[in-house]
């Protein structure tokens, strides 16, 4: 199979521009014939399925939660990038590219990141014209802040729920064409399949959640803002809804899953405390402007904090990286977390935790100032841990958080399936293997509001409005597949729960497939998932009735095709014989312990091919193409 | 800690419903009470019992999804959390716990503890917006707004929308809520256009949905877990009259 990333020829910074005109268009009147399926209604969902219906299209949104407010864009705190330059500190459209996709490690798509760079700044103007409360200086202008791998300050914020105000205002923009009409919205919801009509994707299987029904529906084009795969390890700061489901059984329909094995590992999150834990709460990149990241500089040393003096404390990421200091990139900063815990440095009850420390930043800049500026963040902190953060360090410690890998598309956020588009982090394409702070909202809204409505309008006006009817055989097909995948896990009654396996399987990805993966470990852990798969099929026990409301079958399904994916995964880090990013290999690093590249060999997309129950997937390759930037060996000293 | 749960199980919306008594033992102070909740639910599983159903989703208190009436009050009682970061260390070994769904006529229980909170959606689709189509906007800074009008109207669209405002008013009003909405956007230069029609029309579906009136229990601004005061349903009503008199 052949991939074409069918990128525009042309300089860089005229790409897009190019590209806009030599789209072909569906005229205003005949928009209202095509009608859309979006599934997810977080940044990227809420925003794609409120344009598309303000262009006039037809759009059906569906979503697992009671409500589109609710998915997990919400959840994000620190800010949103964009190459405003307002600070006038240097900034623009070209800085912002070339950080991220250095940020990246140099393996996402030069013209996808710069595309994104070109419409961040049209994504802050919409936001505030749709009310979002952004953070203001005195004079009435809008504030920013810095973010890790940045040098300038372009973060744009509201307090520490950027997430929740950029949400809710996609949110409000997608009530109000749900209030017109335009919109259809399905909550409580699940997509089960992905249905194909003469190769193009032209509909969904649906299980409603509150009766159990399953039920078809068609459409001219399928858009996935599915989210991130993040639960692979179980504990996570993802929203214990959040699942791969939707882009896993679109994989199994044929489309590709691009980098897997790109996941990003957050470094500023509570610890883990107990067996019982179900979540990791994350605590913003942006305390890390203020914040101080130490470890004493001896083994064992078990004293609190305020009696281990100055000169006995390591601040590592300040001692190793001078120019960015406490800001290094994530990737860097989580390792380097794991590195000192490895060594018996760490601090907390298990010794997997790091200190965050505010007294200096509180004895510089005062209470109030540090309190408007990460309060709820403090609080937060203070009620997880009964701890007080204006009087001892946070402790903080790594935790998995976005997927910078996802379903492979083209510069049209089209996947190799037709009709089939994916938008926001389900996608892979603009983040290479690592992802900056404060990008993930920037992609989720670009794709959106500003990329998506254009592309699609594309595909439609190439095919043309069809009428596809649910009465096809393909979807009966579809849903049969469906129900019967579910009444064998009802059949199966078991003695171990769901839970229990995600468990199981976090457990081995976070020890093998996770902040730093080796050969033999990774080919353990397929062994590993295999047996549990196995397990999982003869002994898991769902209770209930499939024609009801039933969490237990909702959280069977999702953990079998979690078990299905973690495979992917791994193979996909195996096969990546290389440190890039967020995917550290032991056996290659340089003597420093930093990630070593090989552009050689790996400068390219891996792209994975369904090929069969427990059958290896096949890759394909996108080749990553540099016209514009130097492939150098990342360095943040 | 070993503690006694007195929990809402009704099967669907059109069973009668009952509490049902069921032992946590062995609870850590540190777990929140949604995996409390889950240690339970392993539990029930093993014995063959369907587990409790409930709502939640961030559990980091920021997407609105997980409500319960604990011990009587909507997300348990202690200032400024939801349910879902309550600590057990709230609680001591021996208690006795009353888990309810959040109840109001607009909010009917689905299955256990959860409850459907469209109705909440469709005041929102009612006017809950600034009516822009994407792209053609002016540039961010074209307006400035002063630092204190925008901190006033963070401080409003905070709101989870969860629904305890809801479950705690004896009228069932969704009037914090709204106005938390209604003074978000009033407050803004970009929402002030809209102003009259948005209240006119959110307050009209508010009432279509079998929301109760506010008559200053204050019991919604008590529970709210993102302390949405109720200043904000003063400022609504102001709103209302200008829209009627305008």
């Amino acid at each position: 199979m052949k991939l074409e990333s069918k990128v525009p020829s042309g300089p860089l910074a005229e790409k897009w521009d190019k590209h806009r005109f030599e789209m072909k268009l569906v005229n205003p009147a005949n928009k209202r014939k095509y009608t859309v399926i979006v599934v997810g209604t977080g940044l990227a969902g809420a925003s794609a399925a409120a344009t598309m219906a303000e262009l006039g299209y037809n759009v059906k949104n569906f979503c697992f939660q009671d409500s589109p407010r609710r998915a997990h864009s919400i959840g994000a705190q620190g800010g949103i990038n964009a190459a405003k330059n307002y600070q006038n500190d240097g900034d623009s459209i070209w800085r912002l590219f070339f950080d991220t996709i250095k940020g990246g490690d140099f393996r996402s798509r030069e013209a996808n990141t710069y595309r994104l760079a070109q419409v961040s700044n049209n994504i802050i103007d919409q936001c505030a014209a749709q009310g979002v409360p952004f953070a203001r200086e005195y004079g009435g202008l809008l504030a920013n802040r810095s973010f890790g791998g940045a040098q300038v300050s372009r973060t744009f914020y509201a307090r520490g729920q950027t997430g929740q105000q950029l949400l809710l205002g996609a949110y409000s923009a997608l009530q109000r064409q749900i209030g017109l009409g335009k919109v259809q919205m399905f909550p409580r919801t699940e997509m089960l399949d992905l249905v194909l009509v003469d190769g193009h994707a032209k509909g969904i299987i649906i299980r409603d959640l509150v009766t159990g029904e399953i039920s078809s529906h068609a459409a001219d084009a399928v858009v996935l803002g599915t989210g991130g795969y993040g639960r692979v390890y179980n504990l996570s700061t993802m929203g214990l809804g959040c699942n791969v489901t939707a882009a896993y059984r679109a994989y199994k329909r044929g489309a590709l899953f691009a980098n897997p094995c790109y996941h990003q590992i957050h470094p500023t999150c509570i610890p883990h405390t107990g067996e019982y834990q179900s979540k990791l709460t994350l605590m913003s990149e942006s305390l890390r402007n203020d914040g101080r990241i130490w470890v004493p500089k001896n083994k064992g040393d078990k004293r609190p904090p305020g009696e281990i003096p100055e000169e006995e404390r390591d601040y590592y990421l300040e001692r190793k990286y001078p120019s960015f200091g406490n800001l290094a990139p994530r990737d860097i900063s989580s390792r380097s977390a794991k590195e000192v815990c490895d060594e018996g440095r760490g601090v907390g009850p298990t010794g997997y935790g790091v200190y965050l420390d505010f007294s200096e930043a509180i004895g510089r800049l005062g209470k109030k100032v540090i309190s408007e500026k990460y309060g709820n963040l403090f609080d937060m902190y203070e009620l997880i841990n009964d701890e007080d953060p204006y009087q001892v360090p946070m402790r903080i410690y790594p935790a998995s958080h976005y997927s910078m890998g996802g379903l492979w598309v083209d510069y049209n956020l089209m996947s190799n399936i037709p009709g089939l588009h994916v938008i926001g982090e389900a996608n892979f394409s603009d983040h290479g293997a690592n992802r900056l702070g404060a990008s993930a909202l920037m992609q989720g809204l670009a794709d959106g509001y500003f990329v998506l409505p254009y592309t699609i309008g594309d595909y439609f006006a190439r095919v043309g409005a069809q009428n596809i009817t649910t009465d096809r055989p393909e979807f009966r097909e579809a849903e049969e597949a469906v129900s019967a995948k579910i009444k064998k896990l009802m059949s199966i009654k078991g003695e171990r729960t769901a839970d229990s396996f995600h468990k199981a399987l976090g457990e081995i990805m976070w020890e093998k497939a996770g902040l730093a993966r080796n050969e033999s470990g990774l080919k353990k852990a397929l062994e590993e998932i295999a047996t549990l798969k196995e397990e999982f099929w003869q002994n898991v026990k769902v209770l209930g009735s499939n024609e009801s409301l039933n969490q237990t079958l909702e959280k069977a399904g999702r953990v079998a095709d979690f078990l299905e994916f973690a495979e992917i995964f791994c193979y996909d880090a195996l096969n990546r014989e290389e440190s890039c990013g967020a995917h550290f290999r032991e056996e290659y690093q340089t003597k420093e312990g930093e990630a070593l590249r090989n552009d050689k060999k790996f400068a390219y997309v891996s792209a994975w091919e369904y090929k069969g129950d427990g059958v290896k997937p096949e890759l394909h390759k996108e080749e990553l193409e540099f016209e514009n930037v130097e492939l150098a060996t990342r360095s943040y000293k | 800690m070993n503690l006694t749960l007195r929990v809402w199980r009704q099967k669907n919306s059109q069973d009668k419903g009952h509490l049902e008594i069921y032992q946590a033992n062995d609870i850590n102070e540190d777990m929140s009470f949604l995996e409390m909740l889950d240690v339970v639910n392993e539990d029930l599983i093993k014995k063959d019992i369907e587990p409790i159903h409930f709502d939640h989703d961030c559990r980091e208190g920021i997407c609105g999804a997980c409500s319960l009436v604990i011990n009587g009050i909507p997300h348990g009682g202690k200032k400024g959390c939801t349910t879902c970061e309550l600590r057990m260390r709230n609680f001591k070994d021996g208690d006795t716990i009353t888990i309810e769904p959040f109840r109001a006529k607009a909010f009917p229980v689905i299955r256990d503890l959860m409850v459907d909170r469209s109705s909440l959606d469709r005041v929102m689709q009612a006017g809950g917006f600034v009516s822009v189509n994407t792209g053609g906007v002016p540039d961010a800074n074209a307006i400035p707004i002063h630092k204190e009008i925008s901190d006033k109207a963070m401080d409003a669209a905070a709101c989870i929308g969860c629904g305890a405002c809801v479950a705690a008013c004896p009228n069932a009003s969704a009037m914090l809520f709204v106005s938390a909405k209604v003074s978000h956007l009033a407050t803004l230069p970009q929402g002030k256009v809209e102003r009259e029609q948005r209240v006119r029309k959110m307050v009209a579906q508010m009432d279509i949905e079998g929301f109760g009136n506010c008559t200053n229990y204050y019991e919604c601004e008590a529970v709210c877990p993102k302390e949405i005061s109720v200043k904000s349903i003063a400022m609504m009503n102001r709103e209302y009259m200008r829209a009627l008199v305008k």
